[in-house]
């Protein structure tokens, strides 16, 4: 029991003693009050500020695409109008180029060499600047030289025959190579077929074609 | 007494002498050893010693036998007789006549022939030999000692020492008689139809050019070139006057004629023929200079005319046939005038023939593979032709009294060739 009173005394010394030792208690600061409203209120702002920005963002991105979206179906217009252009250039040139054909020893135009003929007229029409060199060839049967004036016999019918649609003879130049420069080899009647020809060549102002 | 009169006349008077031989085998007037007319003297080319010595015997014997108007026994082997021949046994060996070929102190050729018949010495000279031994020179001094010994032998000048130029690649090209030194014509671009110059030393061509065709001719020792032209576009086919003072070829645009151009372009072209937009093309002359021969088309397929010089009396030449068989061109005037040569399709393939002037009587000389473009050798006997029958086209040379072929090129393909006349060099 003693003992219990000495450690009741001494829990009472600390107590007054810790009690002495303490600063004078200070003033409690006030609570914030929460104001819900205000909060919500810069959360809406705040959100539609964000919203504002995204929105403008996203349509300069729209606009962007847009743009994007824009220029590259010009360029499509334009590539597809080009390649059009070109296209129409290529055919026009090529129906000049096609060459025309003939029967063994003979000069005349058959109908589909008039027609190819015909064919060219669009392009020397819409460009009188241009002068073209009609060249015959033969094949290799028959007299070397004479195949030079057959070849070019050939190349003058078809000259007389743009000459006869209105083409200035003076834009036309002529040659016979005779059976000096084959299209084809070959000593049948496939390559013979293919080497009696007048073959087409436009020498001045090629570069600079307009389309008909 | 008519002129007419009077020509027969002369030509009666004349026949005597130069009746067929046929008829008198050992009788008339001719230069050489006497032979049975229709066959080929035997001659024996005697075994020979000395420097070269055998390339100077075969290149000889071939001359000779490449002449076909001699039978040439050559025997491989064996020593040079010495002292006098023994004339019976060659003889007996089918000869009529003994060539004895000796190297000289001069570095050229002692040449004897001996005729068998009367056992005697018929001719003997002395012949130089050019330039280093087997160069292109060299070969040429021993062909001129051919061509003189086949002179002596039947009295017709040989044809070794001549030359032919050819198209080969699209250029012009030129070989020796038999065979030997092809070479290119340096300066020579592509180029077509060569033709000789009756003094041999130039030749008129084709020249064929992106923006058309031009007639050139070529000093081929200078290397000089002139180029002709009567209309821009076509020219073509070129041939010379016998005189050699006229350039006749082939010009035009809506068709061709053929125009007459003086060498030194003194004058203006002359047009020839009046063709009325057809092909005229490929003129030849007669050795007279009065007449040529040309292709034309003017009937519809190509045929051989003949006309006066200056275009007057134009008249077909070739009668007509058949189909294909109408096709004639590459008309070639013999230098004795007698014969015109011709390339004539028969049954679909081109063949080499020739035309009586007097007669116009047609001889059909090839029958292998397609046979075109012939050209006379100056000897009025033989023809060089362009012919497939190897695989490609080469050059052949034909007798055209017997019908020997032998190829002259081989190698890249060549044709369109053109002989040239016997040179004659200044010694």
């Amino acid at each position: 029991m003693q003992r219990n009173k000495v450690l009741l005394l001494a829990a009472v010394a600390i107590a007054a003693g810790s009690t002495a030792a303490c600063q004078p208690k200070p003033e409690v600061a006030p609570v914030p009050t929460v104001n819900q409203d205000s909060i919500d209120a810069a959360n809406r702002a705040r959100a539609e500020a964000e919203a504002a920005e995204r929105a403008r963002r996203e349509a300069e991105e729209r606009a962007r695409r847009e743009a994007e979206e824009r220029a590259r179906r010009e360029a499509a217009a334009r590539a597809e109008a080009e390649a059009r252009a070109r296209a129409a250039m290529d055919a026009a040139r090529a129906a000049f180029a096609t060459a025309i054909y003939f029967d063994y020893d003979r000069s005349d135009l058959k109908p589909e060499a008039r027609a190819l003929l015909d064919a060219k007229l669009p392009l020397l029409r819409a460009n009188a600047n241009i002068r073209i060199r009609i060249a015959g060839h033969a094949d290799e049967r028959g007299s070397d030289e004479y195949n030079v004036a057959l070849s070019q016999r050939r190349a003058a019918a078809a000259k007389k025959y743009l000459v006869d649609q209105g083409i200035p003879a003076d834009r036309i130049d002529v040659v016979g190579f005779g059976e000096e420069r084959p299209a084809a080899m070959g000593s049948d009647e496939t390559a013979w077929a293919k080497n009696r020809r007048d073959e087409f060549e436009i020498i001045v102002g090629g570069e600079t074609l307009r389309l008909p | 007494m008519t002129v007419r009169h009077a020509l027969a006349l002369l030509v009666l008077a004349a026949a005597p002498l130069t009746a067929p031989a046929a008829q008198e085998p050992t009788q008339g007037v001719r230069i050489g050893l006497t032979y049975t007319a229709g066959t080929r003297p035997g001659l024996y080319v005697l075994p020979m010693r000395g420097p070269h010595a055998d390339s100077i015997r075969a290149i000889l014997t071939r001359d000779l036998d490449f002449g076909d108007r001699i039978s040439v026994i050559a025997p491989d082997s064996g020593a040079p007789p010495t002292g006098k021949l023994n004339y019976p046994l060659y003889a007996r060996l089918g000869a009529a006549a003994v060539l004895q070929l000796t190297p000289n102190a001069a570095g050229g050729l002692h040449v004897v022939l001996h005729e068998v018949g009367p056992g005697r010495v018929m001719n003997t000279r002395d012949f130089p030999l050019e330039g280093a031994p087997l160069s292109a020179g060299w070969r040429r001094s021993v062909h001129e000692v051919s061509d003189e010994v086949e002179r002596w032998v039947t009295g017709v000048q040989g044809i070794a020492a001549t030359r032919i130029l050819f198209v080969r690649g699209g250029t012009l090209w030129q070989v020796d008689s038999d065979g030997a030194n092809p070479q290119p014509v340096s300066g020579v671009g592509s180029a077509l139809g060569p033709v000789w110059h009756p003094g041999g030393s130039m030749a008129a061509y084709t020249e064929m050019l992106d923006d058309g065709t031009r007639v050139v001719v070529r000093d081929l020792l200078k290397g000089t070139a002139r180029r002709y032209v009567v209309e821009a576009g076509s020219n073509s086919s070129p041939a010379f006057s016998p005189d050699g003072r006229m350039l006749v070829f082939s010009s035009g645009s809506d068709g061709t004629d053929l125009w007459s151009v003086p060498l030194d372009g003194s004058e203006r072209p002359y047009r020839v023929t009046v063709g009325r937009g057809s092909t005229n093309s490929q003129p030849t002359f007669a050795p007279d200079g009065r007449r040529l021969a040309f292709t034309t088309n003017r009937l519809g397929p190509p045929q051989l005319y003949i006309t006066d010089s200056d275009g007057a009396n134009p008249e077909l030449l070739t009668t007509s046939g058949f189909g294909d068989q109408l096709y004639r061109a590459d008309p070639s005037w013999s230098p004795d005038g007698r014969f015109v040569a011709f390339s004539t399709l028969v049954e679909g393939r081109f063949q080499i023939a020739t035309i009586g002037l007097r007669d116009r009587a047609v001889k059909q000389h090839t029958l292998d593979g397609i046979n075109e473009d012939p050209a006379w050798a100056p000897d009025a006997r033989h023809l060089v032709f362009t012919s497939s029958r190897s695989g490609s086209k080469q050059l052949w040379v034909l007798d055209t009294e017997s019908g020997r072929l032998r190829q002259l090129t081989h190698g890249p393909a060549s044709r369109m060739a053109a002989w040239s006349p016997r040179f004659s060099i200044a010694r």
